[in-house]
């Protein structure tokens, strides 16, 4: 009962403050970009490595950069973009998606797409061997027994007789 | 199967040769330049945007001037050395239908701004965003400059920080062409 009326009393805040709500919503939003996240997506432009692991002059300018719009209340996404109209594409940390920098991502694609297409293109002959190989000792197994000379399939008749 | 992992092979290291050829820089200009072939400035025509300024503009509307065309970034301590050189070789060449041509590359238009008022700076500055105007002419490290006649041919490169010859060399170019 007690649970159920707590239950009632929520669904009647969240009625009543649906403003309330968005603007801590907004707020969670606005929270998620800060100087550190944006730090870990883009590189020095001069010292060629992560603006997080960067200690140049250079990269306090970037810092500033960026946090001057993460003052201004500018998303990831805005900001990197403002990164790229000032530094060009080379300031992101992934590489962009043309020219050579494509085959950071086709590569790996072309690689597990030719592993997929050699086993689907080698496991049929290698079972077809396992199979083959299975046969042939099955078979060698039969030959034997059919070689046994007439005096030692007497004798093995004899030593079985004997079990019974 | 062998052939299969040859070919594998040959695929990752022809990809190994062309991203180290990629990345590394282009020298044909110079090699051009040091023949005496003057090749013609590349992407001539490739609008870019005026730094301080809204609009954009290209190599090719300064044809028939003879250019200094000067890459730099506030962040480069020997761009700073050559800043004073190239204002007041700007002063001489302007006499002379002749100017120099900044353009910033991996910086910022606030801090490229900064550096354009604490040095006076009276040419035009274009931004290359993208860097790619700059790759065309080899730029790899800055400041680099390069001299472009009134057929828009280039000259002279200098890459590296300026010396007073190089820009005495533009002058006189600009004087009796």
């Amino acid at each position: 009962m007690r649970r159920r009326l707590a239950v009632w009393v929520c669904a009647a805040l969240a009625a009543s403050a649906p403003g309330a709500g968005a603007a801590l919503a907004g707020a969670a939003v606005r929270q998620r970009t800060s100087l550190l996240a944006v730090e870990r997506q883009v590189m020095c432009v001069t010292c060629k490595i992560p603006l997080q692991e960067a200690q140049s002059p250079q990269a306090d300018l970037e810092r500033e950069y960026i946090q001057g719009l993460v003052d201004k209340g500018e998303s990831e996404a805005q900001i990197k973009r403002a990164l790229v109209a000032q530094y060009g594409s080379t300031v992101l940390a992934l590489p962009s998606a043309h020219g050579f920098d494509l085959t950071v991502y086709v590569v790996p694609v072309v690689v597990v797409l030719a592993l997929v297409l050699t086993l689907m293109l080698l496991l049929p002959s290698w079972r077809r061997r396992a199979r083959a190989r299975e046969r042939e000792r099955a078979g060698s197994a039969g030959g034997e027994s059919a070689r046994l000379s007439a005096a030692d399939a007497a004798r093995l008749e004899s030593d079985l007789a004997r079990f019974d | 199967m062998p052939i299969l992992v040859t070919l594998a092979a040959a695929g990752v290291v022809a990809l190994l040769i062309y991203g180290v050829s990629a990345q590394s820089p282009n020298r044909t200009l110079d090699e051009l330049v040091r023949r005496g072939e003057d090749p013609p400035a590349p992407q001539a025509t490739r609008l870019l945007p005026v730094l301080g300024a809204h609009g954009e503009r290209s190599l090719a509307s300064l044809r028939g001037k003879v250019v200094v065309l000067n890459f730099w970034a506030s962040w480069c301590e020997p761009c700073a050395l050559e800043a004073p050189l190239l204002e007041s070789a700007q002063r001489s060449l302007e006499r002379h239908d002749a100017t120099v041509l900044g353009v910033t590359y991996l910086d910022a238009s606030p801090d490229s701004e900064g550096f354009v008022r604490r040095y006076h700076l009276t040419y035009p500055v274009l931004r290359d965003t993208t860097g790619d105007f700059a790759h065309s002419y080899g730029t790899d490290q800055l400041p680099e400059s390069f001299v472009i006649d009134r057929q828009g041919r280039i000259v002279a490169i200098s890459r590296g920080e300026l010396e007073r010859s190089f820009v005495r060399r533009a002058v006189e170019l600009a004087e009796r062409s």
